[in-house]
């Protein structure tokens, strides 16, 4: 076990949690990720492996689908994002690539990406002032790749309010974006 | 001061009082005035000077249209000018002053512009100002704009906040008069999701200033409690001031939202407006319609409203500007504010209507048939002269004139996409052409329906229809029983006369100036607006193009129509920049890109450098280092004597996967990658199509089927875009997979002789990466530090024994800090981007300013690389006779003749005792730098021949700086150019 110690994408040891008002923006660094694309004419082997692996169907073009250990939403044609606790599946890629073995191609997208967690009575508010999506009609467990503070962002409504994947390069400035939204609605 | 002007009644909150000041003195007001309603009710009618010939100025208006109370609210860092009086609402505390005149309002010494009105027409600064040519920037400029103008800036930083929001609808409704708020409820109660945008602080438009009831209830009344069942359905988001400024293509609106101008300042974190893009499905506009006035010799007199206006302010704010006023009109409508006025106890002193017919006005004298013909008063109206029917004057005295020459529908949002409006005999005005904005539909008196009870229907029945076209059913309200006049107007635009009338009282433009532009043939309404400045500036003409129009037809012989109009763009109202700018200001202005060690860089105090949006570490000053060349002197020959680390992170990094990644990398890059072992890394090139150099780096094999490419860092973007173009539109039948992996991976540079040293420290011992075993342009996966997923490289940019070494973004800093801290023993040092630009200037590597846009293969000097055995992007192209010349330009290293002269990058290089011009030029130096390796200044350039023309010697010249400088054409790989370093 490696002894380097790892920090989150505002570059803190732990994570940030912002409270502005009845709003709660968490740095949610805990979540391992995974791209999932198909090989070429491997479609239907690679969701049948996928679907062995994650205990779900690959879900539809703009959804999400949850499980116990894994969820995973569409990011493009034929490609899906994989997600898991990080602590317990920070080697997702190892483990996909055993199960999708040359049905469709891997890739690591961990660290690509810092997450910001937004909760709260005027979360719709929140978002409404940070990007274009239609945000009043999504449902949960629905996704939309968007732009935040000119980022390019997916934006998945769950159950508990919003989860904003952006560049973790950004994160600063996304961070920011988010925080100067929640004054403005709290 | 009392309100001595207040009236009876109004939609104003009399239980409170509000404190504020115009020009320093004291007044007093209440919720739900404006600006321009509680200084009325105190008795102010002056409230500005005009642009050009300071004129005294009132309100012509009561609403957004407004061309003369233009004032300063607010003071210090806050202060805004142009703000207009008439729709700003009044707060305790306001603070407001006047503009555009010195020393006073009411002593301004610039009125003496006004005496010298004949030789300050139209044009005449284009004819007057031009000679001496010097004069105009330095003298002429300054004066002009000094002496004409509006408001002035505070020149401090605006303090507030500025938002932006998307809102989505199916139905959007611009306006919430009778016609918008019939609309709104039809749909809202259809289950629609709408939107109802109002740039009034509460809803009902016209209804607000009018006292004819609807059914059993007066017209605010019916409004407010449609606002409240809208407001209570959900489906309905009433949006009160919000002005739709703009209607864009696919039915996006844009819309400014004012949520703190009514507050002495913005709360907390809260923005003072937000400017909103509006998605909507259709859209409804019912904006209403703006009256016009009509022009009479000095019909701009503090006093001078117009009809509807004064309307506004008896009825709505219970003030009126003077306790003896008239009428002047040319319909019916202008009566009502007659009828209103002596309901409210003004004191009529004549109804002067243009009509022959004219309907009689109880409890004022009516002159039919006359028409106003001048006025009098210095700061304000004191008597009208009107010319009688039978050609007798008679002057009347009164404080106040309503004017009403008619009602022009609001049809600007229409025309935003270039849609033209029809004209509209019976009511003279345009109203919306058929062309409108795709989605949207015209309602009310936007569409020429000018009373109640047609806004009514019409709303609703514009709503049923947009919603039908969506799918979705709604039938019309009960609506309330309104009134239904019919429009009775006699077009009249001017009283004729020799005295100056004015159209456009904000740019001070007269009938005169229209008379002067089709004498001078400025005919084309377009080239009037230009050469008279009509309709320009704040209020855009609203109250003022329709009259000169129908001055500049009578003059040409044409109908209105035929005279045509100017183009309505957006915004609608002015907007503040700080609106249009949002959050993004300061530095937020874009987004910042932080590298994986930027916090550890800051701990060294390091000095960065934007590359894009990234950050990055320029050079690490240490202590007593007073100027940036010792610090990447230092770096350099510490780097070159041992060993340095360098954050390359920000280099593009592009997955490639699939069982034909290899077949498309070939495609991509102009040399070949098929058959790359795994296990190794080549540089590649990337031409565009045209065969011109535009990015490279490296690919490295990871796997038959798995690569993992490296860009430039400011082509990482347009690198990724080509690619996944090529990939899904040029060879879609490829099976390869892409995908950004730029920001996953922290990768740094370990370059130096103990650079392997360095790195055996961390590499976990099961990796051995001696030379034997991981050999120059080597790749591979390896665990560090235990057991920590790491990628590393054998490559050099720096032409020393380097690797790049790659761990996930999260485990960078660490790792940074651990290279540190287990480099010590060898005196590792970080080094920025100039020491790593240094070394590869030393080195002979091209960079961005040799892949220039300009620059092919052959003149980089990597012509055999495009290779003629497999077909890839720009290898036709690049075999262009052009390209190929014997004397074309070729990458060479240049040195000084004198080791203590500079090589300047940018110089062109010009043959010894030649001439120095553009036909003589024998090429250019990209790059510079000074080598402490070396001890002198290197460039590298091209040069015509430049391969064959090493020991020569040229003048490096520019021109610009008045620098020459004598430099000897050599190779330009300075440092180990046979590459002995990499391998060792």
């Amino acid at each position: 076990m490696s002894d380097l110690k790892p920090v989150t994408p505002l570059g803190g040891e732990t994570a940030r949690v912002d409270t502005i008002g009845g709003l709660t923006i968490l740095e949610n660094p805990d979540w391992a990720l995974a791209s999932l694309s198909a090989r070429q004419d491997h479609d239907a082997e690679a969701a049948e492996s996928a679907k062995d692996f994650l205990g779900f169907d690959l879900p539809e073009v703009g959804a999400m689908a949850v499980g116990d250990v894994f969820s995973a939403f569409w990011i493009g044609p034929r490609s899906w994002m994989v997600a898991a606790s990080h602590d317990d599946h920070e080697l997702l890629v190892a483990e996909m690539k055993i199960a999708l073995k040359c049905a469709a191609s891997v890739v690591e997208q961990t660290d690509g990406w810092c997450r910001f967690d937004v909760a709260g009575a005027a979360a719709f508010d929140l978002i409404e002032r940070s990007c274009a999506a239609s945000v009043r009609a999504m449902l949960a467990g629905q996704v939309v790749h968007t732009t935040i503070h000119h980022t390019g962002c997916f934006l998945i409504r769950d159950d508990g309010g919003w989860s904003v994947l952006g560049p973790r390069s950004s994160a600063g400035s996304l961070h920011h974006a988010l925080v100067t939204a929640a004054h403005s609605v709290a | 001061m009392t309100q001595v002007n207040r009236l009876q009644g109004g939609l104003i909150s009399r239980d409170r009082t509000l404190n504020f000041t115009f020009d320093g003195r004291n007044y007093q007001g209440h919720p739900g005035d404006t600006l321009a309603s509680a200084l009325l009710a105190n008795g102010v009618r002056l409230m500005g000077r005009s642009f050009k010939y300071h004129r005294p100025r009132g309100p012509l208006t009561a609403g957004s249209e407004e061309p003369n109370a233009l004032v300063h609210l607010r003071s210090g860092a806050r202060q805004e000018p142009n703000t207009r009086a008439t729709v700003t609402e009044l707060y305790d505390g306001l603070e407001a002053r006047s503009q555009n005149a010195w020393p006073s309002l009411k002593f301004d010494a610039l009125a003496v512009n006004d005496c010298l009105s004949n030789f300050l027409t139209a044009g005449f600064y284009y004819k007057t100002f031009m000679w001496p040519a010097i004069f105009w920037e330095k003298i002429y400029e300054p004066v002009i704009r000094r002496a004409a103008g509006l408001g002035e800036i505070s020149f401090e930083d605006d303090p507030d906040v500025y938002d932006k929001g998307f809102l989505h609808c199916d139905l959007l409704i611009i306006g919430a008069g009778p016609a918008g708020l019939s609309a709104a409820l039809t749909a809202g109660r259809a289950g629609a999701r709408v939107i109802l945008a109002e740039e009034d602080l509460r809803p009902g438009g016209r209804l607000l200033a009018e006292t004819s009831p609807l059914s059993d209830q007066s017209g605010a009344t019916w409004a407010e409690r449609v606002r409240g069942e809208l407001v209570a359905a959900g489906n309905v988001r009433f949006m009160p001031r919000t002005t739709v400024i703009g209607a864009f293509d696919h039915g996006i609106y844009g819309a400014v939202e004012r949520v703190s101008d009514h507050l002495p300042q913005p709360e907390a974190g809260k923005p003072r407006q937000v400017l909103w893009r509006i998605y909507s499905k259709r859209a409804i506009l019912a904006a209403g319609a703006t009256e016009r006035p009509i022009a009479f010799a000095n019909n701009d007199r503090p006093g001078v409203m117009l009809a509807g206006a004064m309307r506004a302010y008896v009825n709505r704010w219970a003030a009126t500007p003077a306790q003896d006023v008239a009428l002047f009109t040319n319909n019916d409508d202008g009566h009502r504010t007659a009828r209103d006025l002596i309901a409210k106890g003004v004191n009529l002193a004549a109804v002067v209507d243009v009509r022959p017919n004219a309907p009689k006005v109880d409890g004022a004298a009516l002159f039919a048939g006359a028409e106003v013909i001048d006025s009098s008063g210095r700061l304000g109206l004191k008597s009208i002269r009107i010319r009688l029917r039978n050609g007798e004057t008679r002057d009347i005295s009164c404080g106040a004139l309503a004017v009403s020459g008619g009602w022009n529908p609001n049809v600007h949002l229409t025309c935003h996409q270039r849609g033209r409006p029809a004209w509209d005999a019976g009511i003279a005005a345009f109203v919306p052409g058929d062309a409108l904005p795709t989605g949207m539909a015209v309602a009310g008196a936007a569409k020429g329906d000018l009373s109640t009870a047609g806004a009514l229907s019409g709303g609703a029945g514009a709503a049923v229809q947009a919603l039908r076209t969506l799918g979705i059913t709604a039938k019309p309200p009960d609506l309330p029983e309104a009134e239904d006049m019919a429009v009775s107007l006699k077009p009249f635009w001017h009283a004729k006369g020799t005295k100056r009338a004015w159209l456009d009282q904000q740019n001070d433009v007269t009938v005169k100036d229209v008379k002067l532009a089709h004498q001078e043939n400025f005919i084309s309404v377009e080239h009037l607006k230009r050469y008279t400045t009509l309709g320009m500036a704040i209020d855009q003409g609203k109250t003022s193009n329709v009259g000169a129009l129908s001055v500049m037809a009578e003059l040409t012989g044409k109908s209105i129509p035929e005279t045509g109009t100017t183009i309505f763009r957006p915004p609608y109202t002015p907007v503040a920049m700080g609106t249009f700018a949002g959050r993004s200001v300061g530095k937020e202005f874009r987004p910042t890109r932080l590298t994986p060690s930027h916090k550890w860089a800051e701990e060294r105090g390091a000095v960065f450098v934007e590359a894009g949006d990234w950050l990055r570490a320029q050079w690490f000053p240490k202590p007593g280092e007073t100027h940036w060349r010792q610090s990447v002197d230092r770096e350099v020959l510490a780097t070159r004597g041992s060993v340095g680390i360098c954050d390359v992170t920000t280099l593009g990094k592009i997955d490639v996967q699939g069982a034909d990644a290899a077949e498309f990398l070939n495609k991509i890059y102009a040399n070949g990658f098929v058959k790359l072992p795994v296990g190794k890394v080549r540089y590649g090139l990337m031409l565009r199509e045209d065969g011109v150099a535009y990015d490279d780096g490296t690919a490295a094999r990871l796997a038959e089927d798995h690569f993992v490419v490296t860009t430039t860092t400011v082509n990482a973007v347009l690198v990724y875009r080509n690619m996944e173009f090529a990939r899904q539109c040029l060879w879609p039948d490829l099976d390869v997979q892409l995908a950004s992996i730029t920001e996953a991976w922290a990768q740094y540079a370990v370059a130096g002789p103990n650079s392997r040293k360095l790195l055996q420290k961390i590499v976990d011992p099961a990796f051995d990466i001696s030379n034997d075993a991981f050999p120059f342009m080597a790749c591979g996966e390896i665990t560090v530090c235990d057991g920590l997923r790491a990628r590393l490289f054998r490559i050099s940019f720096s032409g020393e024994l380097a690797y790049e070494i790659a761990v996930p973004t999260r485990y960078g800093d660490a790792l940074m800090r651990r290279m540190a801290e287990v480099g010590a023993e060898f005196d590792v040092i970080p080094y920025g981007t100039e020491a790593l630009g240094v070394m590869r200037i030393e080195k002979g590597h091209p960079a961005g300013n040799e892949l220039n846009g300009t620059t092919t293969a052959l003149n980089l000097g990597m012509g055999r690389m495009v290779s003629k055995k497999k077909d890839c992007i720009g290898n036709t192209l690049s075999e262009r006779e052009g390209l190929n010349t014997e004397d074309a330009l070729r990458l060479v290293g240049l040195r000084p003749v004198d080791p203590t002269n500079p090589v300047v990058a940018g110089s062109h290089l010009m043959a010894e005792g030649g001439p120095v011009d553009a036909a003589h030029d024998q090429g250019y130096i990209t790059s510079a730098a000074y080598s402490p390796v070396l001890g002198h200044s290197i460039g590298l350039g091209f040069l015509k021949r430049g391969g064959a023309r090493k020991g020569e010697i040229l003048r490096a010249v520019n021109p610009l700086e008045g620098v020459e400088v004598a430099v000897e054409v050599v190779s330009a790989h300075f440092v180990d150019p046979e590459g002995e370093k990499l391998r060792v």
